[in-house]
């Protein structure tokens, strides 16, 4: 087994060594600009661009004509927000979205709240769900766009698509879904789905980074003002040069989610609660954030009472995780995404994210479990609040000197 | 088949290849994260991003990575504009890349007075033109360094003088003369550069907006915070690697480069002086960068010649999708432009493939005079 | 999180971590911070009758700074006179560990559990000495 172990998939992947060899060659000896269209590099290269679109397509059940290339799930987020916001902003000026959304589409949103636009953020329930009355109590005559991910980043939570679709469709809004954390790993259908828009992110499917796709429907026609401007490529919705090998690699990256999504999700599925019970089993004082039926395959969240993040991540430092700790953060403040589930502040900062995926192994887990058990005896054993609770002291009761 | 389309774009040079490489297999970290794999990647990000800078000789706080050229040029335009309360005066030249051309547009729409600058019949825009056009309401200045079809060279010393006189914030699209000028920052008062990896023998999907001092750049994506806030999405490691590497094997390499390139051009457009009557080298004696050739013969259509594979069309119709932006009568010539060949590298265009491509120029070009 | 190598020897290797009698008239305990503000930290002084700390220990709650400020500091007291301890200043347990702007808190923190358990024993030894009717 190698060390470090990465078990955090859910900030980015390795690009599959399949998708990386057909990758390879359009660096190189295939190097032509698609939009060349005088000569057979180009032509060469272009049709390398529309093989990936088809593939892309089917993965979430759409046209080809629907997928437009972008640098990455940010920009089709900042596309899809900005572009039908601006765009439809002589309908209506409402837009709703949630608090757990990834920042790209908050920040996009708090954006629009300075060009005169009204956000209303949803709350979500304690498990991290969208309450669907909620939202259609939520939706008045002016509203124009509902903005809801597939699957929370942090604790892997995946929200009711096919309800908030329904429901969308019902009310004439469009449905913008931020899909880089559930595209290839859920099974998706735009059309089951009634979404309108969907961003796709490569490097969070073992494709490359800086390249991603938008989902824009065409039937009935989603239309949008573009955020960036030039020579009119992906039909004017995002200009630049198509980086073909990026392009060929999240292409082949969505080929081998769509063929082998069920079996990898059974088998993460089995590792993650292997390493779920591990912990379980061994530690008390642990407690999962998150809804854990309706969950991506290879989140696990949890939360280690009286032991900070940081310190942890330190500790199991041959295990690559992240922190809803607020030291790992730049913000300075525990994750936000937690303290939306209600997660008090002492627990946010005592949360770990252990992501698996396709290249996780029953060895890994099971060294993982390990290391995680000893760090977490071995620190708590340094904690004063671990020391309080054990002599039955009630932390909630102690007078903290706040700071 | 011989390629003569390198300001279209270009392969990526094996080095740089090489670089990026690690960064797709085991270095496969998010520099956001702060495990070891993060802090991996965040290292291999603050050198490239040191590379860029230092070839600019700016701090490593002004290299601001994007998705590519369009995405910088979209973000100085919009970025500066974004910076103010209210509209004012932009001014570019009317051959830019129409990544320029469009976000000009935009602003126009948005209440911005834009002047369009022509050029003078060697396809430059002549310094006194824009210092006519300056107003007190100008506060941008956007002229492309070197042009895509003719490979004209921009007085942007000059051009940048002027608009620091007069107070304007100067940006240049430095795609087409990276690696093909040398970048002397001495002499050239620019306030932002745009470079594109995928023109110079690096990767397609990264470029960079490189700042001469800070700027309150008003950012296009947001979200995440990434690059000083100006530019918001998870870095695209492999391609900053390789835009880094490709930087530096510029500053290595560009005068023999520079020398060869300007070798085999002047090659190619001697011998065809020679044989093809009514030959036309645009700009010839305009300062030109040392890989591009524009050539037109009366009575020859362009799209013909280039489907016979030599070089790209610009003309009528030439420009793939992008419209009307490069026609003729906008370099300042009244044949139909036939070929716009671009050389490169000596590395990847040894003599040999010139000469023959200068052959198949010449049959191709006989071939079309008979009709 | 890329430490100095100092913080991660600390964090390593933490030294005195432990627990005394906190009724122990000579023991001055110190707790500061708090958990939902990601770090908590108690210190705890034995001084004896010279009024010299011969003994120090810690528990703390929070990330690799933290520790490895409180166990340095634990270490810099231990044989220090109270008064040369409360000189210590969170400027050179900051500098001693090269702490990063963001974790300047940590160095503060440790001073704030030096003056309290400073704060502590003299409370104790004041009620101590009334007790005993001196």
């Amino acid at each position: 087994m190698k060390l470090p172990i990465y078990m955090d998939y859910q900030a980015t992947t390795p690009v599959d060594p399949r998708v990386l060899e057909v990758m390879i060659p359009w660096f190189t000896e295939k190097f032509g600009n698609p939009a060349s269209r005088s000569h057979p590099f180009g032509w060469e290269a272009e049709n390398a661009v529309e093989h990936a679109r088809v593939q892309v397509a089917t993965m979430i059940g759409a046209d080809p004509r629907e997928i437009v290339f972008t640098s990455g799930a940010t920009e089709s987020n900042n596309i899809a927000i900005l572009g039908i916001a601006r765009f439809h902003k002589a309908r209506g000026n409402h837009i709703i979205t949630t608090v757990i959304e990834h920042k790209a589409v908050l920040d996009a949103c708090r954006h629009l709240e300075s060009e005169g636009f009204e956000v209303t953020y949803l709350p979500v329930g304690q498990n991290g769900r969208l309450d669907l009355q909620l939202l259609a109590d939520t939706i008045n005559d002016r509203t124009i766009l509902v903005s809801v991910m597939a699957a929370n980043n942090e604790i892997g939570v995946i929200q009711p698509l096919e309800g908030i679709g329904a429901i969308c469709r019902k009310r004439g809004v469009h449905f913008h879904c931020d899909a880089a954390q559930g595209a290839g790993k859920l099974a998706m259908d735009v059309n089951a789905l009634n979404v309108d828009l969907v961003s796709i992110s490569g490097h969070k499917i073992y494709g490359p980074k800086g390249i991603g796709a938008l989902y824009v429907r065409r039937r009935p026609r989603v239309r949008l003002q573009a955020v960036m401007f030039g020579g009119g490529h992906e039909r004017g919705m995002r200009s630049g040069t198509l980086p073909t090998p990026l392009i060929v690699g999240l292409g082949e990256a969505s080929a081998l989610c769509t063929r082998e999504m069920v079996a990898e999700n059974a088998r993460i599925l089995a590792l993650r609660q292997r390493m779920e019970q591990g912990i379980m089993q061994q530690l008390t004082h642990v407690s999962i954030n998150g809804d854990t039926l309706h969950r991506l395959a290879g989140n696990l969240n949890i939360s280690f009472a009286y032991v900070e993040g940081e310190s942890m991540m330190m500790a199991i430092k041959d295990i690559a995780v992240s922190s809803g700790s607020a030291c790992t953060s730049a913000s300075l403040e525990p994750s936000y995404v937690l303290r939306a589930l209600g997660v008090n502040e002492e627990l946010a900062h005592t949360s770990i994210r252990f992501g698996l995926g396709r290249f996780t192994t029953e060895a890994e887990v099971d060294y993982a479990v390990r290391i995680v058990v000893d760090a977490v005896n071995r620190l708590r054993e340094m904690s004063p609040l671990w020391e309080m609770v054990q002599e039955g002291v009630d932390l909630n009761a102690v007078r903290w000197a706040e700071h | 088949m011989i390629y003569l389309d390198h300001n279209a774009t270009t392969s990526v040079r094996p080095a740089v290849l090489a670089a990026m490489m690690p960064c797709m297999e085991e270095q496969m970290g998010n520099p956001a994260s702060v495990h070891s794999f993060g802090r991996a990647a965040r290292q291999g990000l603050d050198y490239a991003r040191r590379q860029v800078a230092d070839f600019f000789a700016v701090h490593e706080s002004l290299v601001c990575f994007t998705s590519g050229a369009t995405e910088a040029n979209n973000l100085a335009i919009f970025g500066c504009a974004g910076m103010r309360n209210q509209p004012g005066h932009v001014i570019t030249s009317a051959i830019e890349h129409p990544s320029v051309l469009e976000a000009f547009r935009s602003l126009e729409q948005q209440g911005h007075e834009v002047s369009f600058l022509d050029v003078d019949a060697a396809g430059r825009v002549h310094p006194e033109t824009l210092r006519k056009i300056l107003k007190k309401e100008t506060f941008f200045v956007s002229i492309m360094h070197a042009n895509n079809e003719t490979g004209v060279i921009q007085p942007i010393a000059e051009l940048g003088r002027i608009c620091r006189e007069h107070g304007a914030l100067f940006h240049t699209d430095a795609v087409q003369s990276m690696g093909r000028i040398p970048w002397d920052h001495a002499t050239f008062p620019v306030d932002m550069v745009s470079i594109s990896a995928h023109k110079m023998g690096g990767p397609k999907g990264v470029g960079a907006l490189i700042m001469e001092r800070s700027l309150p750049l008003k950012p296009m994506l947001v979200g995440g915070g990434q690059e000083r806030g100006r530019r918001a999405g998870t870095q695209n490691l492999p391609g900053i690697v390789g835009l880094g590497a490709v930087t530096q094997w510029i500053a290595d390499h560009q005068m023999e480069e520079i020398k060869a390139m300007k070798r085999l051009r002047d090659h190619m457009e001697d011998e065809l002086s020679a044989t093809v009557p009514g030959l036309v080298i645009f700009s010839k004696n305009a300062a030109r960068i040392p890989n591009t050739s524009l050539l037109g013969i009366e009575g020859v259509h362009g799209e013909t010649l280039v489907m016979n594979g030599i070089a790209r069309p610009c003309g009528h119709g030439g420009c793939g999708r992008v419209g009307n932006e490069c026609r003729a009568n906008q370099h300042g010539v009244e044949y139909p432009i036939v070929g716009a060949g671009t050389i490169y590298s000596t590395i990847h265009t040894h003599c040999g493939r010139v000469a023959s491509s200068v052959a198949l120029a010449k049959n191709i070009i006989f071939l079309n005079l008979k009709y | 999180m890329a430490y100095n190598e100092k913080v991660l020897e600390h964090y390593e290797k933490p030294r005195n971590v432990g627990s005394m009698d906190k009724n122990d008239v000579h023991v001055g305990t110190g707790m500061v911070g708090a958990p939902a503000c990601g770090d908590v930290m108690k210190l705890q002084i034995r001084v004896n009758d010279a009024g010299v700390i011969d003994d120090a220990k810690f528990k703390t709650f929070g990330c690799g700074s933290a520790i490895a400020s409180s166990s340095l500091v634990t270490e810099w007291i231990k044989g220090k006179t109270i008064d040369q301890a409360l000189s210590i200043k969170n400027k050179d347990i900051a500098e001693e560990l090269a702490l990063p702007p963001v974790k300047i808190h940590c160095s503060v923190l440790a001073e704030d559990a030096i003056r309290s358990a400073v704060e502590d024993y003299r409370k104790k030894q004041k009620g101590g000495a009334d007790a005993n009717g001196n």
